[in-house]
């Protein structure tokens, strides 16, 4: 690796080192929250009427 | 014939100014560089102050990496499925193929949905990009690239456009017209120009701005209508395989996987890259924010997929399985987070409980490696594309 590689790599792993961090029990905490908060959106959680899935619809069938 | 030898003249980045300009091999301790002449001549009278240098660059970035892996272990307080445990468990999941859009002659790599919710794009190793109707499963729009492998395509927010590249190392965009007698390929526009293939691309909030990354190891941000470069996104150590933007709510950043197994983080004004993860075994295929923006997956060929922390900044939950031994090609979440959607080269998707870490459901049905894989825009159905010539919707 050249000089200038090694430079750009030391003044990113500077940058990367002073990245504000919380701990992970708060993060974990915060996406469960974020799922608990939008499970009620989730249509292939909660399942929705037959009729407001389109894709549910079968496409239309000839009787010949 | 040719008994004579030729003296190769590189033209490229200087090792040491990064200027473009004619190179020449220079040794140092047996490795090999290549410097302008003016840093080899340079170098010649400098030897030993370089040498020195070298040296303690290599020792402070040794040191560097190993604090910022200890300041990430200090946080590592739980594991993300310990903190879900008390989270109720999913039920039965039933999911099923509604819809098989046919038409593609071979491979198909790359998808994207319209913002409709009903309108895909999709393109193939067989040069051809189509825009289909997933309800009726009619196509709308047809158009064949110049190359073959065009490995990356996508929905204009507005749906009046579709961006797709590959093998050509461009991204061009295509106005969708209606009129019949207008021929999709002549208003063809070239964006993008990178020096390796095109692997991914994607707009951003507009119509206006397009998101690149490419085989030659970089990202680039471009205006569609100049095709001027607005901005490159360099640190990647080889090809770039993926990217994915943060949800508009969250900024302008955006995340990048590649095949230096390595995931960034970057901000787009700046081009600086603010964070990188490297805990995958192989290359990373797939990369995709969480609904929040506050974490992203990561789909790689070493069979495992996992979600990193933003604001942790470190990986939280690998989705593995020993009998899973197929690389992850491609991985989506759903609408609220909860479920991961991972196509693998095994010819199965596999949905995973991104809280609690565990497999919800396998899905069986296409006859060979899936290679794209994305939800709906609504979040009702989602949209499988294979190397078995086909794309699948399934509710």
């Amino acid at each position: 690796m050249g000089v200038s590689t090694l430079q750009r790599l030391v003044e990113q792993l500077k940058l990367e080192a002073g990245v504000e961090r919380i701990k992970v029990s708060q993060a974990a905490a915060e996406l469960q929250q974020y799922c608990m908060q939008n499970a009620c959106n989730e249509a292939l959680l909660v399942g929705v009427p037959a009729r407001s899935n389109l894709f549910w619809e079968p496409r239309s069938c000839a009787l010949l | 014939m040719c008994d004579q030898t030729f003296l190769v003249n590189v033209f490229g980045s200087c090792d040491k100014c990064f200027k473009q300009r004619a190179l020449r091999p220079v040794f140092k301790k047996s490795q090999q560089l290549s410097y302008c002449s003016p840093c080899a001549e340079i170098m010649a009278t400098d030897g030993l102050h370089e040498n020195e240098t070298l040296a303690s660059l290599k020792s402070e970035a040794e040191s560097l990496k190993g604090k910022l892996e200890e300041e990430r272990a200090k946080l590592h307080d739980v594991e993300l499925h310990q903190v879900a445990e008390r989270v109720e468990a999913l039920g039965q999941f039933v999911m099923k193929t509604r819809r098989t859009l046919k038409g593609h002659g071979n491979k198909v790599l790359c998808m994207d949905w319209c913002k409709d919710k009903r309108r895909i794009v999709s393109s193939s190793q067989d040069g051809k990009v189509i825009v289909w109707d997933s309800f009726t499963t009619n196509k709308e729009h047809a158009v064949t690239m110049p190359c073959t492998w065009v490995m990356a395509c996508a929905y204009a927010p507005s749906g009046c456009a579709i961006a797709c590249g590959g093998l050509d190392n461009k991204c061009s965009v295509y106005p969708l017209t209606f009129d019949k007698n207008e021929n999709m390929a002549a208003k063809k526009k070239s964006v993008a120009m990178h020096t390796n293939y095109l692997s991914a691309c994607s707009f951003t909030n507009s119509d206006m701005q397009i998101l690149t990354a490419s085989g030659d190891g970089t990202c680039a941000l471009w205006d569609v209508e100049s095709g001027q470069l607005l901005q490159s996104f360099h640190g990647h150590g080889a090809d770039v395989l993926c990217l994915d933007l943060a949800p508009s709510e969250t900024g302008n950043t955006f995340v990048s996987g590649g095949c230096d197994k390595k995931a960034m983080v970057w901000d787009m004004r700046s081009g600086q890259c603010v964070q990188a993860f490297e805990t995958h075994e192989s290359d990373i295929n797939s990369v995709r924010y969480y609904p929040s923006g506050d974490a992203f997956a990561s789909g790689s060929d070493d069979a495992t997929c996992r979600l990193y922390d933003l604001r942790a900044d470190r990986e939280v939950a690998i989705y593995s399985k020993e009998s899973i031994i197929f690389g992850a090609s491609s991985v989506d979440f759903s609408l609220s987070g909860r479920l991961l959607f991972a196509g693998y080269n095994d010819y199965t998707i596999n949905v995973w409980d991104v809280l609690k870490g565990s497999r919800v459901s396998i899905l069986f049905g296409h006859e060979n490696r899936v290679s794209t894989l994305r939800v709906s825009p609504d979040g009702t159905a989602f949209c499988s594309g294979s190397w078995d010539h086909t794309l699948r919707v399934w509710a």
